[in-house]
């Protein structure tokens, strides 16, 4: 896990060795489709001329992330304005999906009124349920409070939770409080500890999707983007025939695959941010106002059970 | 594949703000006249005693000041940090774009502090 996407020089985004990974903007989509733990990987654009009917299955579901709800600085000074282009892309999709998963950073400073707008916009999302983990911004003064209250009830300790879904096991982390200075997230040991009970009687042809706001694997440590123990949750997820990883927190879409774990990043509904190490920090990107939508976007899911097969398809917006 | 850069337009305005440690503070004066004004005309320069926070990090990383310093940190980045003391002696609530943070330290001793919501900014004050 020590390794890491410095740069992608390969035009079509992957970059296959002992493990794959690809790397691609948003704008251009990539469409993965996971079957018995390999990855086969294509731009969007050539799925689009082929037959979609294959990604029918018995589960889709959407993930959504980063949206950053009071944020009004030049990179998007309206970031509900594209919130809610977002949700009408959600909402065009052929197949409603089953339900939708927001990976944090739902608002900029955690402000009531923050969370309500994000609320009141998620209202209009065609699907049955929403399910959230926080990320570092929804938790600033008050260790999280007020998101648990308002979107985390139900859950275990400090927001962690699981559910089932068509034979799939899902499993929302937190890894965004009690971080340590120089460190990078953290999930802690009481979270590890009811995750690997939370596992433990699941048979191993069970297809487990984690989510969590910070990646769970090392994106770029220097500038924050890993969780320190990762590696630890992982390791209780090493039986299992398939494993997919569902991050926020970069705002760009990001895959690899380790074995029978396949990582995936999804972008930003607010504002795109730089590639690993090609800026000062990782603060909010500042592009041309035509561009700024094809580094938005959305994460489509579908999951066809029996075999095991994860397709993930980046939209932009 | 387009690379695009960041304009940060921050990095080219270092604020620096200086706020004057315990104005209040002057010798007690001499016995006489002799020498009582002298006090105006040595006024010092105001000491460095800010922080400035651009880039996910503290600048200066460390600080040097004497016991009784005010210190301020001020956010420049677009994004909410904060200032926190390991020991949990000084604590900041986010800061957002333009906030800034004060504390006085009055006791001598090396106080390190990070960003709790960026944990891989950290910093240190050293009070003489």
């Amino acid at each position: 896990m020590s390794d890491y996407i410095k740069e992608n020089l390969d035009p079509d985004g992957v970059d296959r060795r002992g493990f794959l990974k690809c790397m691609a903007w948003a704008g251009t989509g990539t469409f993965c489709l996971l079957q018995g733990g390999v990855l086969k990987s294509f731009a969007l654009t050539d799925v689009l001329q082929k037959n979609v009917g294959n990604l029918k299955g018995d589960l889709s579901f959407v993930q959504i992330s980063d949206s950053h709800i009071g944020f009004n600085k030049p990179a998007n000074p309206d970031v509900t304005a594209t919130l809610r282009e977002a949700i009408a892309k959600v909402n065009a999709l052929p197949t409603p999906p089953s339900f939708a998963l927001h990976t944090g950073d739902l608002t900029h400073l955690s402000k009531p009124e923050e969370f309500d707008t994000l609320a009141e916009s998620l209202k209009s999302l065609k699907t049955d349920k929403i399910f959230y983990v926080p990320g570092e911004h929804d938790v600033l003064n008050d260790n999280g409070q007020t998101f648990h209250e308002r979107f985390g009830q139900g859950t275990q300790g400090d927001g962690w939770y699981s559910f089932d879904q068509k034979g799939a096991h899902f499993i929302g982390l937190v890894n965004v409080l009690n971080l340590k200075a120089g460190g990078l997230g953290t999930l802690g040991n009481t979270q590890l500890e009811w995750l690997e009970k939370d596992v433990a009687n699941l048979k191993s042809s069970t297809p487990i999707v984690l989510f969590a706001h910070i990646p769970l694997w090392s994106v770029y440590p220097q500038w924050g983007w890993g969780t320190d123990d990762s590696e630890q949750a992982l390791s209780y997820l090493k039986r299992f025939g398939s494993v997919t990883v569902l991050n926020g927190h970069i705002h760009q879409t990001m895959q690899k695959i380790e074995g029978n774990i396949t990582f995936h990043t999804a972008c930003s509904t607010a504002f795109p941010q730089p590639q690993p190490g090609q800026a000062d920090s990782p603060g909010p990107m500042k592009v041309p106002a035509e561009k700024l939508r094809a580094l938005l976007g959305i994460t489509d899911v579908n999951f066809v059970r029996g075999k095991h097969t994860l397709a993930i398809v980046d939209s932009s917006l | 594949m387009p690379r695009w850069k960041t304009t940060k337009n921050s990095a080219a305005n270092v604020f620096r703000i200086a706020i004057l440690a315990t104005a209040a503070f002057s010798p007690p004066p001499a016995s006489g006249a002799l020498g009582r004004r002298s006090v105006a005309t040595a006024e010092e320069k105001p000491k460095t005693n800010a922080v400035t926070i651009d880039n996910f990090s503290f600048a200066p990383m460390q600080l040097e000041i004497p016991a009784g310093t005010q210190v301020t940190w001020i956010n420049k980045d677009d994004v909410p940090h904060t200032v926190v003391s390991l020991d949990h002696k000084f604590k900041s609530r986010a800061l957002d774009t333009d906030e800034s943070f004060s504390f006085t330290f009055q006791t001598p001793g090396t106080y390190e502090y990070f960003c709790s919501v960026h944990p891989k900014m950290t910093g240190k004050i050293i009070v003489k």
